[in-house]
């Protein structure tokens, strides 16, 4: 029909790339959905560690039985996972040493034990032992459909198990202590959690190898956070960033076969978190970068309103056009800013440009003004009566007050205060 | 419950199940003692304060109590059985700082959170259990705030979070670590209304309080504590200069310094860190 490898993915006309396609998912939502909980525990190195420590067990277990079944290298992982998790928590909790070194103990030793088996299975000259290097850095690309069938099965336990003690699991990781003076199982839970990790690490390996596995839990969790401040939500974020990640890495490998999928999977993963770290609203760093702008333009044209009020103060007139020199003999504002400011409040109807660099406030632009100059002195003077600060010490605080004060707290303030006529330094309150 | 009978004993009498006992319980970290011979009884419906210089233990004894931290020795017993037995009847309000507050969730949640323990694995909040939650935020003035992100609360606020998801408990006995710790004056006095609305419903209530300005306009019995029991009883018997100054002053000093050796033979003797 047509050449396009695109479509030919995206169709799933080949059943190898259906393998591969559904088996990225399957561990990219696996994986994902508890890497939330390990994210949120603040454990998120503790899936770096079990990752790492699995690669003994593998070796031991082809070492057993001989072969490189994935079963029986799953099982051998998984014990060795768990003893992981068990030490880690023996050291932390019964020496000294505190859990970020424990973890990197069991990380190093575990995986410098893996490195030795290996190149001793390598070194006998096993024939089939390249198998054991889909460990070390993950294939994706080689699964096959009995793979897909185990991570299937591991994949629906985990979500499933999570849907079933989600409430359990959010107290857990949001206040263990409570959770055990309810009576809820928290060893219980917190072991069952720990034996979902080692799972979803131990099938996770095979597609990114132990090298990459913690980012396949902790970046789509930590990707997923910048856009929610649900639990719920973020879970299903986690999964859909990690199943996608797993689609892209399996399309790259598929339309460059020389191109390891494991990476292709992570740096997919990274993209979404660079992209959610950028563009997410609220705590995206765009959004902050915006939010900042936005807030020293307001304030900027609050300030150019309020002086144009004060010369109107001083002449008697508010109407009165001034010169931008004018406003910066009363207030200090760089040139370019006040010009660019003054436009804005043109734009945005507060004042008029009369002639060549001189401007007029108009009556909406007044009120503006008068409403920032009452809300300095207000301030000024709950600071006086209210705090005993000194009037010659209150302004620089105004300064900033004047532009944050909403509405409500104005006419509480204003109320508090008894509607005083004046500041503390005798200057007439404007009323409205 | 055969115990609820005891709830209406006659106050100060002798009491045949007190709501929370500790016989000679001892507690130690890294085998350093932070708590002796602990031993007393609690009255019902009493509001107890437990006072003590900075580090005397408060904290310790009431996680000791709620099962938080292992026991050297001795036992707790909660309503004449064990705290097991009793999980329901005790409500328990850790300190703020002992969570993360920026944690994904709002406040109805927290507060449901009370209830986690009456329905055990599994099974969701039902309607029923809402409608208490936000019984509870209503009692501390925080229902306005039910869908509220608890990161955006203030330390105030949070507080009377952590109080409405004991209330949530619904709970005989209350144990609370700090509650008036860094609040604004409008929750320390919604603390107060709702620890004498609790003694009014008869339910006994321990906190670990740090100011003693404000212990004795507060609570009706006092435990006063420096790595033991220095003193138990109603306010008047208790609150006084000399026992104070037994509690905070120097006189300790040889226990702490005991404490100290115990630890530091213990770290020459294994422990090469």
């Amino acid at each position: 029909m047509n050449d396009s490898p695109f479509l030919d993915f995206l169709l799933l006309r080949d059943l190898n790339v259906r393998v591969v396609v559904i088996g990225s998912i399957l561990l990219g939502v696996g994986s994902a959905a508890i890497g939330c909980f390990a994210l949120l525990r603040k454990r998120a190195l503790v899936g770096d560690g079990v990752a790492h420590a699995v690669l003994p067990g593998v070796a031991i277990a082809y070492m057993v039985t001989g072969t490189k079944n994935t079963f029986a290298l799953l099982i051998g992982a998984t014990i060795a996972g768990w003893i992981s998790m068990v030490v880690m928590d023996f050291i932390s909790r019964r020496s000294r040493i505190r859990e970020d070194a424990a973890i990197g103990i069991v990380l190093s030793v575990f995986f410098g034990l893996g490195i030795l088996l290996v190149t001793h299975i390598q070194a006998t000259g096993s024939s089939s032992q390249s198998g054991l290097d889909k460990f070390l850095f993950g294939q994706a690309a080689s699964l096959v459909l009995n793979d897909v069938v185990v991570f299937g099965a591991v994949s629906v336990l985990l979500v499933v198990a999570i849907m079933l003690l989600f409430k359990d699991f959010k107290i857990l990781s949001f206040d263990p202590e409570f959770t055990q003076t309810i009576g809820l199982p928290a060893r219980g839970l917190s072991l069952v959690m720990t034996t979902l990790l080692v799972l979803a690490v131990v099938v996770g390996i095979q597609a990114v190898g132990v090298v990459l596995m913690a980012a396949m839990l902790i970046t789509p969790a930590a990707s997923a956070r910048y856009w929610t401040d649900r639990l719920g939500i973020m879970l299903v974020l986690a999964s859909a960033f990690g199943a996608l990640s797993g689609v892209g890495g399996a399309f790259v490998s598929y339309v460059a076969p020389r191109m390891p999928t494991g990476p292709w999977i992570v740096m997919f993963a990274t993209f979404f978190f660079v992209a959610s770290l950028l563009f997410a609203p609220k705590r995206g760093v765009v959004a902050r970068v915006v939010r900042h702008q936005l807030n020293r333009r307001r304030t900027l044209a609050e300030n150019i309103l309020k002086t144009m009020h004060m010369l109107g103060e001083d002449d008697g007139d508010v109407f009165a056009p001034r010169s931008e020199s004018d406003i910066q003999a009363r207030r200090r504002i760089p040139t370019v800013r006040l010009h660019l400011g003054l436009r804005r409040l043109q734009r945005d109807g507060y004042a008029v440009e009369s002639k060549e660099r001189h401007w007029r406030l108009t009556q909406e632009g007044a009120r503006q003004g008068a409403r920032v100059t009452r809300l300095h002195r207000l301030w000024e003077v709950y600071l006086t009566q209210y705090l005993q600060i000194a009037p010659d010490h209150v302004h620089e605080d105004a300064e900033s007050i004047e532009h944050v004060l909403t509405p409500e707290l104005e006419e509480e303030l204003d109320r508090l205060l008894e509607r005083p006529l004046a500041d503390p330094h005798a200057r007439a309150i404007p009323r409205r | 419950m055969q115990m609820n009978d005891d709830r209406n004993g006659r106050p100060g009498a002798v009491i045949e199940s007190p709501p929370l006992e500790v016989h000679d319980l001892t507690v130690s970290y890294s085998r350093r003692p932070v708590l002796w011979d602990i031993d007393f009884a609690v009255p019902t419906g009493k509001l107890i304060g437990i006072v003590g210089p900075n580090g005397a233990g408060k904290s310790t004894l009431i996680k000791a109590a709620m099962g938080l931290v292992p026991l050297a020795s001795g036992h707790v017993n909660v309503f004449g059985g064990t705290l097991a037995d009793n999980r329901n009847r005790v409500g328990y309000v850790p300190q703020r700082s002992s969570v993360d507050w920026d944690f994904p969730t709002n406040v109805l949640d927290v507060v449901l959170m009370g209830r986690y323990g009456r329905l055990g694995l599994f099974k969701r909040p039902r309607a029923s259990d809402i409608e208490v939650a936000y019984e509870s935020l209503r009692k501390v003035g925080m229902h306005e705030f039910a869908r509220r992100q608890i990161s955006q609360l203030s330390g105030g606020q949070q507080q009377r979070v952590f109080l409405a998801r004991a209330l949530a408990q619904d709970a005989d006995l209350y144990l609370m670590d700090e509650p008036f710790v860094g609040v604004d004056a409008a929750t320390e006095t919604a603390i107060v209304e709702l620890l004498r609305e609790l003694r009014r419903e008869g339910k006994t209530v321990l906190v670990v309080h740090h100011d003693l300005q404000t212990a004795p306009e507060y609570f009706d019995w006092i435990l006063l504590l420096n790595l033991r029991l220095v003193a138990f009883g109603p306010l008047q018997e208790v609150f006084t200069d000399a026992l104070l100054q037994h509690t905070y002053g120097g006189r300790l000093n040889v226990l702490s310094e005991v404490a100290e050796l115990m630890k530091q033979q213990e770290r020459k003797g294994r422990d090469p860190l």
